[in-house]
């Protein structure tokens, strides 16, 4: 409990820095009102435009004013949307959500079990073609593999559409693509784009540690034990080797999430990396900084759940506090 | 075997036999050939079954069947032609933010807007003020000007449009808190209103304002009854919907598309298209590919690169047409410039660019048909003018500088650099077609005559707060000369900066010219269209013969249609629903 309370106490200090480099960094790129002003405007017009964003304030005071909103949990309102910065991320989180889980989910379906054959056969050809693969999953550029396989399968061969995101159903309020046909069909080659680097990584990292683990005594000594070639992989070295892989899969899915800023604006998915790159060609600072602080939020707490999850794969691993 | 006499091997005998009715004459002889002849062979060995489907038939019932499959297909194709051409999907190069007409004013969004909402006076597809939800207006005097409305304009609810909705409109932008770019820069010259009667209302200005039919083509006019208490969200989430233009809002959906349904009761010419999806694409691959696959029919703004590919294909028509969007160099005329160095690498104390004969010297160092042809791969017009050709204020007489290097290096010999000088040129690499380009071809150009040039180009973000701030001094910009006429933009561009009279808010140059701010100022408060026209133009002459700023070329705007649709391009770059058409 101390441990996790001092975690997130830590994740303030990270989230205050890290919202005070945004803040200046982007005071630093330029003013969003040159960027959106009319020709026709007049210098009235802009310091007009200029007070009603709060713009017309030093930099110092602009902060303040953002910190005090900060912690009413106000991030201030977008400057081209005419929405909160906070509620506009929120609404476009599922899109973004539903991407990263669809296409984690197809890296580790595929990714595991590949590593497993290529670490339990290390000779094989049927390996040595995964690892292959592999080498190219993860050397081959995303917006490369995304432009490529829109060619493919949307140009030439028309059958998947090249962009957008399918009819969405409200589950609790959350809209999601998933549950039709036409859903599938927009999701398919985003996710797999998505995916491939993690398959990649994925195969790697299982069959390095399957290929480690087989030597290992507490191997040797449960093929003794008469124990099936199944059990012994699926479940002792299995377990084993999942620390590096389940540390791997989380941040991997924060990155996904925070980050699928290429794939999405190739595949022009309504997500938050959309939205993040559509905010900084316009400056809309709050929209920016609330962004990289929801980011730093998530792997903050990804961090945090792969921690408790070392004591439950690794019971020699204990989480307490250090004792001088 | 049962022998068949031979004249009773009739057709009807025939299909008894073959149990098939819709065969040809020859099919269903042979089947039954083939069944008498499998009965007479099981007839000779009893236990045995002979009878086998005929792989002919078979194959023969497989083509039937595969025709049956294409026909079926051709003709749900056909069905779906029939719905094709009732529907159209654009991509769109912009995110479209907000979908209430007020919010805020960017090209891209009054694009949009012009499918539901329309203004009291239009601008047609070459920027020429046109009759719009007013059939008419007049100057009464200097500051008085009287709009007659078009009667029995319905909004999409029912109700009609009166003068009581128009007054609404023209004050609803000053209400809109937080607008990043607000409206009121077109609604702030009127100062009174007066409903004369349903029909016909009176705005005063409070100096004589020639623009406010051109300012009016801005803004749109939205139902009183529905938009009074309407915030910018309601409008987003389809609650409000308070247009008379030719389509109705079906649904807006953030970051990715806007639906639009046709108005069967729109007073002017129904669109061809029953319904209307905009989709958000502004990345250029996503945009291509998605027209490529079909996604969408018809596309803006198309990469240079890409023209003559689709030029060539044979699905795809290209339309394009010279815009309003003027690209010049901007020339710093302050005693000093910040990027202005001699041969040795020391920085000049007097900015040579001050001299009238360098920026001369410059202007004919650049050869603007290899720039047009070559580097904007004939995406460019070059142009000596601020409006573009055949707008209002377009001065015919202005022609281009031709390349003369000779010349050059005799104007910058006079003027005291005959070994030139050293100089940075800045431009964008986000914002114009081929803007990195453009500016080393141009760096190029004037190295070659003397002025060694270093060119740094950098996303126009950044760009723009470093000109304004006037950190730069020479560089390249692109200015949408709208409003249909460049009164707008010689005001911004050129007069003298003076805060209180809202003269040269993008005067990065510092340009001053008393003559042109007098001939400007003049243009700016004569109301007879035909005089201020000719003041414009000379005022445009004063400016380039002073080369305050060097134009260089007008861009021209590209669509990219499916083949079997026409659009009508317009000068001022919008895509409009309405204007595409099936051929």
């Amino acid at each position: 409990m101390v441990f996790v309370l001092r975690r997130i106490l830590q994740s303030f200090w990270v989230l205050l820095i890290m919202s005070l480099i945004v803040f200046a960094g982007v005071y630093a790129v330029g003013n969003p009102t040159d960027m959106l002003i009319d020709p026709q405007a007049t210098q009235e017009d802009m310091a007009k435009t200029a007070a009603a964003l709060g713009l017309d304030k030093p930099l110092w005071q602009q902060y303040l004013y953002f910190l005090k909103g900060a912690l009413t949990g106000d991030f201030g309102k977008s400057f081209v949307h005419s929405v909160s910065a906070m509620h506009l991320i929120v609404e476009r989180m599922p899109a973004t959500m539903e991407l990263a889980v669809v296409s984690m989910g197809v890296a580790i379906l595929l990714g595991v079990p590949l590593g497993l054959w290529a670490g339990l056969r290390p000779k094989a050809f049927s390996s040595r073609c995964i690892m292959t693969a592999s080498i190219l999953g993860f050397s081959v550029p995303t917006f490369w593999i995304g432009l490529m396989l829109i060619l493919v399968f949307s140009v030439h061969l028309g059958w998947l559409p090249s962009n957008g995101r399918g009819p969405t159903v409200e589950v609790l309020g959350i809209p999601l693509s998933i549950f039709s046909l036409e859903g599938w069909r927009h999701l398919l080659m985003p996710a797999w784009t998505l995916a491939l680097f993690n398959i990649a990584m994925i195969i790697r990292l299982t069959r390095a540690g399957t290929q480690e683990a087989m030597v290992q005594d507490y191997v040797r000594f449960a093929r003794a034990k008469g124990l099936s070639n199944r059990r012994v992989v699926g479940v002792h070295v299995l377990k084993n080797i999942m620390i590096p892989i389940v540390t791997v899969v989380a941040l991997q899915f924060g990155a996904v999430i925070a980050f699928a800023v290429v794939t999405e604006t190739i595949f022009a998915w309504p997500g938050m990396g959309k939205l993040l790159i559509d905010s900084i060609n316009t400056l809309d600072r709050p929209v920016i900084v609330a962004y990289l602080l929801i980011t730093v939020t998530l792997f903050v707490l990804i961090n945090l759940i792969v921690d408790l999850l070392y004591s439950l794969l690794d019971p020699r691993i204990r989480i307490a506090e250090p004792k001088d | 075997m049962q022998l068949i006499p031979a004249r009773t091997l009739n057709i009807d005998f025939l299909k008894r036999v073959s149990g098939k009715n819709r065969v040809t004459s020859s099919a269903i002889a042979r089947i039954a050939k083939h069944r008498l002849f499998a009965e007479y062979r099981a007839s000779k060995n009893p236990g045995r079954e002979y009878y086998q489907p005929l792989r002919f038939f078979r194959r023969h019932e497989m083509k039937r069947n595969f025709l049956r499959v294409l026909l079926g297909t051709m003709l749900a194709c056909m069905g779906a032609h029939v719905a094709y051409a009732q529907e159209i999907k654009i991509g769109l190069n912009t995110d479209i933010t907000t979908v209430d007409p007020h919010f805020m004013n960017q090209d891209a969004l009054a694009a949009v807007s012009l499918h539901m909402y329309e203004t009291l006076v239009g601008l047609d597809a070459d920027a020429r003020l046109t009759p719009g939800l007013a059939v008419s207006w007049k100057a009464l005097n200097d500051t008085t000007w009287e709009f007659k409305l078009r009667k029995g304009v319905k909004f999409h609810h029912g109700d009609e449009m009166t003068a009581e909705d128009v007054a609404f409109s023209i004050d609803r932008p000053g209400t809109i808190k937080n607008s990043p770019v607000p409206y009121t820069t077109y609604t702030k010259a009127i100062v009174g209103k007066k409903i004369v009667d349903p029909y016909t209302i009176r705005f005063t200005t409070a100096t004589p304002y020639p623009l406010l039919p051109n300012d009016l083509n801005r803004i749109f006019i939205v139902s009183k009854k529905l938009a009074e208490k309407a915030t910018a969200e309601d409008f987003n989430l389809g609650k409000v919907e308070a247009g008379t233009g030719p389509f109705k809002l079906v649904k807006y959906i953030k970051g990715q598309s806007i639906e639009l349904a046709r108005n069967g009761n729109y007073w002017g010419e129904k669109p061809a298209w029953a319904k209307v999806t905009l989709k958000m694409l502004p990345n250029d691959p996503a945009r291509m590919s998605a027209l490529l696959s079909g996604d969408v029919q018809a596309v803006e703004k198309v990469p240079a690169n890409l023209i003559s590919k689709f030029k060539s294909g044979k699905d795809i028509t290209i339309f394009g047409k010279p815009s309003n969007r003027m690209v010049f160099m901007f020339v710093d005329v302050r005693d000093t410039t910040p990027f202005a160095f001699d041969k040795s690498g020391k920085k000049l104390d007097r900015n040579p660019l001050k001299d009238v004969r360098v920026r001369q010297a410059i202007s004919k160092l650049i050869d603007r048909k290899v720039l047009t042809e070559k580097t904007l791969d004939k995406l460019g017009i070059p142009t000596a003018n601020i409006a573009a050709p055949g707008t209002f204020g377009y001065n015919p007489d202005l022609k281009p500088d031709t390349v003369d290097v000779a010349g050059a290096k005799k104007l910058l010999a006079d003027a005291g650099y005959p070994n030139g000088f050293i100089i940075t040129f800045f431009a964008p690499n986000d914002r114009l077609i081929n803007d990195e380009q453009v500016a080393l071809t141009i760096g190029q150009m004037l190295s070659k005559g003397g002025i060694m040039t270093k060119v740094e180009t950098m996303p126009f973000s950044t760009y723009v707060g470093r000109a304004s701030k006037k950190e730069l001094g020479f560089g390249l910009l692109g200015w949408g000369v709208g409003g249909g006429e460049p009164s707008g933009a010689l005001r911004g561009l050129i007069a003298t900066a003076d805060k209180d009279k809202g003269l040269g808010a993008y005067n990065w140059a510092s340009y001053s010219n008393p003559r042109f701010d007098t001939l400007l100022l003049n243009a700016m408060h004569t109301v007879d269209d035909q005089k201020r026209e000719k003041l414009l133009q000379d005022a445009t002459e004063v400016a380039v013969k002073d080369y305050a700023l060097i134009p260089l070329y007008n861009q021209v705007v590209t669509w990219a249609v499916k083949k079997g649709i026409e659009y009508t391009p317009r000068t001022d770059e919008l895509t409009l629903a309405h204007y595409f058409k099936p051929e």
